[in-house]
């Protein structure tokens, strides 16, 4: 007889978290490799593709830096999201919106204002869009009770729909011989570059900053541990008299605000011109999800993992020209590898014993 | 005119059908305390799963039967990891939702734009379809429609008027007393998030294989998001969702019928979404012990913990 006896586990070493992490991550790509294998890619092939794609060469790596720039944005502003137990899934949506506000700096403002005005300000508008929109899903929460997952999907739908309305219509550029589409921005809106890549410094620096700063705010300041115990406790919170009208606004002007940098990095870094929502953001927001998760909602983590899942991204475009697979085959590796690590933390918060007692 | 506004309260009803599937689904697995954010992916499984099966067999029955088990399947996982290993439901329904986004964008890849020949022919109800404009917008539409209505009629009595439905509601309210009276809790969640499964799934059925006749990448286009926020409008009440489902149907008609206006279709598509949000603010402003909500609505349940 076997017997499992499942018993709660108090005593977390960061090396256990490590280890759980680690261990969930390779039994994800296990089961990956099992979704090549029933696609008919030889699966250790594929894989081999994915991580020699993206780190296996100087050009990969720089790619995935590139790649790596919105995730750390994104995923350090969601984990402070997510530990108030606010789930910011309009990440995307938030981007865009950055993209649109940093986008409009640079067209109408860009041809009278030198390059060390032009980008700081590019940087605060695309700030206060990507704030501004995630400033809506806060007071919908707070206020009328509406949940933040749904209102902040609907955001990302609003928001994609808002942009190909600009660049269809009022922003359709003259240069664009009638596809949509901005204008190049003026080169005093571009961002430069690391020689020899296209990682985009400024914002390259921002991301590795923010990510620091925000640990800090996490486990250092008054407002961390509200939003913590907002996230943990609320009712514990609400006898102590946090406001969380505030604590949350605050919270989302900082998520939302990371993401609308993000927008700006790759407008102004990458594209140069304002395109379709799709072109602008590989689904950047979402990804970002698995990066916050993976770092175990530590903003400092994430330059970890916002750099293994941007080569994901980079790997994944690999195997896509290789192997000729489809765009999609990122989403199944991200599914499955979030869904791994959940299974995972149960190992981890949960102790289980094997016992085989003998007849 | 009057074709015009017949014309479009039957179209009102087929873009209805889909969402009052999934909210059906939805409100089924809510109703056990399992909060499911799958139903996106799930519903584009159904979808491209319905496709492939019918354009391979020429036999559009056998593509719902598909997907229905394909959309099943796919959701133990969830119930797998937010009732066995009691995982947070929001990101446990989130990777569902990816997985699902990816794997039927990855099956779909070689269908994309092929013209599905045989497609779900409509059923016309004889002597019904008749009457006088009611006939044509009620009961001259595919089958997904009448199966749609039914299915939500079933539900909502399952749920109201059998014990089943009982143990059901009471495992969403209160698991820890349920389980002292000897009802598998763990079996009943398990049970009500496949039964979500098949109907988001049925629901992508319906757009592949008769509403649209073909497949492309992203066709749900948050059609499952719109049915979970349905699932709050209609208060967890399949009856209730009957009426939620085809309102929304025509907020999705109405953006064709406003452009030739000259309105931005852009702008226009934003309509559901838009139209999302203003129905849960709506509904915000009820009394919420009146918003029938399951107590233990997407929090973890313990066997025998305190």
């Amino acid at each position: 007889m076997i017997q499992f006896s499942v018993t709660d586990r108090y005593d977390i070493s960061a090396g256990r978290s490590f280890m759980t992490n680690l261990l969930s991550l390779v039994a994800g790509l296990f089961m990956i490799g099992l979704v090549f294998l029933f696609l008919g890619v030889n699966p250790f092939y594929a894989l081999f593709k994915i991580f020699s794609g993206s780190f296996g060469s100087f050009y990969g790596f720089k790619e995935t830096l590139t790649k790596a720039i919105p995730l750390i944005l994104i995923g350090s502003g969601l984990t402070l999201a997510f530990r108030a137990k606010f789930w910011n899934i309009g990440a995307e949506g938030q981007l865009l919106m950055g993209a649109i506000f940093a986008s409009w700096t640079s067209l109408f403002l860009g041809d009278h204002l030198p390059s060390y005005i032009m980008v700081p300000l590019m940087f605060l508008a695309g700030f206060t869009g990507g704030a501004l929109w995630g400033i809506i899903p806060a007071i919908l929460k707070i206020r009328f009770s509406i949940n933040e997952v749904i209102s902040t999907l609907m955001l990302n739908y609003i928001c994609a729909d808002f942009l190909t309305m600009l660049i269809v219509g009022p922003w359709k550029g003259s240069t664009r011989f009638g596809f949509p589409g901005t204008d190049n921005f003026p080169d005093s809106a571009i961002l430069g570059l690391i020689p020899g890549s296209r990682i985009h410094y400024a914002t390259f620096i921002l991301s590795i900053l923010c990510a620091v700063i925000l640990c800090i705010v996490i486990y250092k300041t008054r407002f961390g541990y509200e939003a913590r115990v907002v996230g943990e406790n609320p009712d514990a919170g609400r006898y102590a008299g946090i406001d969380f009208l505030k604590t949350t606004l605050i919270l989302m002007i900082i998520s939302g605000g990371l993401a609308g940098l993000a927008g700006v990095g790759e407008v102004a870094g990458i594209h140069h011109y304002l395109g379709y929502p799709a072109a602008v953001s590989s689904g950047y927001g979402f990804t970002a999800i698995i990066v916050a998760w993976l770092a175990k909602l530590n903003p400092l983590l994430t330059l970890v993992s916002g750099i293994f899942f941007a080569g994901i991204l980079v790997g994944g475009d690999a195997v896509q020209i290789s192997l000729g697979l489809p765009a999609a085959t990122v989403g199944i590796v991200n599914g499955i590898l979030l869904i791994c690590l959940i299974m995972g933390d149960y190992f981890l918060k949960n102790k289980i014993t094997l016992t085989i007692a003998k007849p | 005119m009057e074709d015009m506004i017949v014309s479009t309260l039957e179209r009102a009803m087929v873009a209805g059908t889909p969402l009052l599937l999934a909210t059906t689904g939805e409100v089924v697995c809510e109703r056990s305390g399992i909060l499911n954010l799958g139903v996106e992916g799930v519903m584009a499984m159904g979808a491209v799963v319905a496709f492939i099966v019918t354009m391979t067999t020429g036999n559009p029955w056998l593509g719902v039967l598909c997907a229905v088990g394909v959309g099943m399947a796919i959701s133990i996982l969830h119930a797998f990891t937010a009732i066995s290993l009691q995982a947070n439901q929001v990101v446990s329904g989130l990777a569902l939702t990816m997985l699902g986004l990816g794997i039927s964008g990855m099956m779909g890849k070689p269908y994309v734009g092929k013209p599905l020949l045989v497609k779900m022919e409509d059923l016309t109800l004889p002597f019904l379809s008749d009457i006088p404009y009611l006939g044509k917008i009620l009961f001259a539409q595919s089958p997904f429609f009448y199966l749609a209505i039914l299915l939500a009629l079933a539900a909502w009595f399952l749920l109201e008027k059998t014990r089943l439905g009982i143990q059901i509601r009471s495992t969403g309210e209160n698991p820890k007393a349920t389980e002292t009276q000897g009802i598998p809790v763990a079996r009943i969640k398990y049970l009500c998030v496949l039964i979500g499964g098949g109907f988001s799934a049925l629901a992508g059925a319906h757009l592949s294989i008769s509403y649209s006749k073909s497949w492309i990448e992203g066709m749900t286009a948050g059609r499952g998001w719109i049915a979970i926020a349905l699932t709050i409008f209609a208060l967890w009440n399949p009856g209730r969702a009957i009426g939620a489902a085809f309102l929304f149907g025509f907020v999705f008609v109405v953006q064709y019928l406003l452009q030739p206006l000259g309105i931005s279709p852009n702008f226009l598509s934003m309509l559901p979404y838009v139209a999302t949000l203003i129905i849960l603010l709506f509904i915000s402003f009820k009394d919420p012990r009146r918003l029938n909500a399951p107590a233990m609505l997407g929090e973890p349940y313990k066997r025998g913990e305190r």
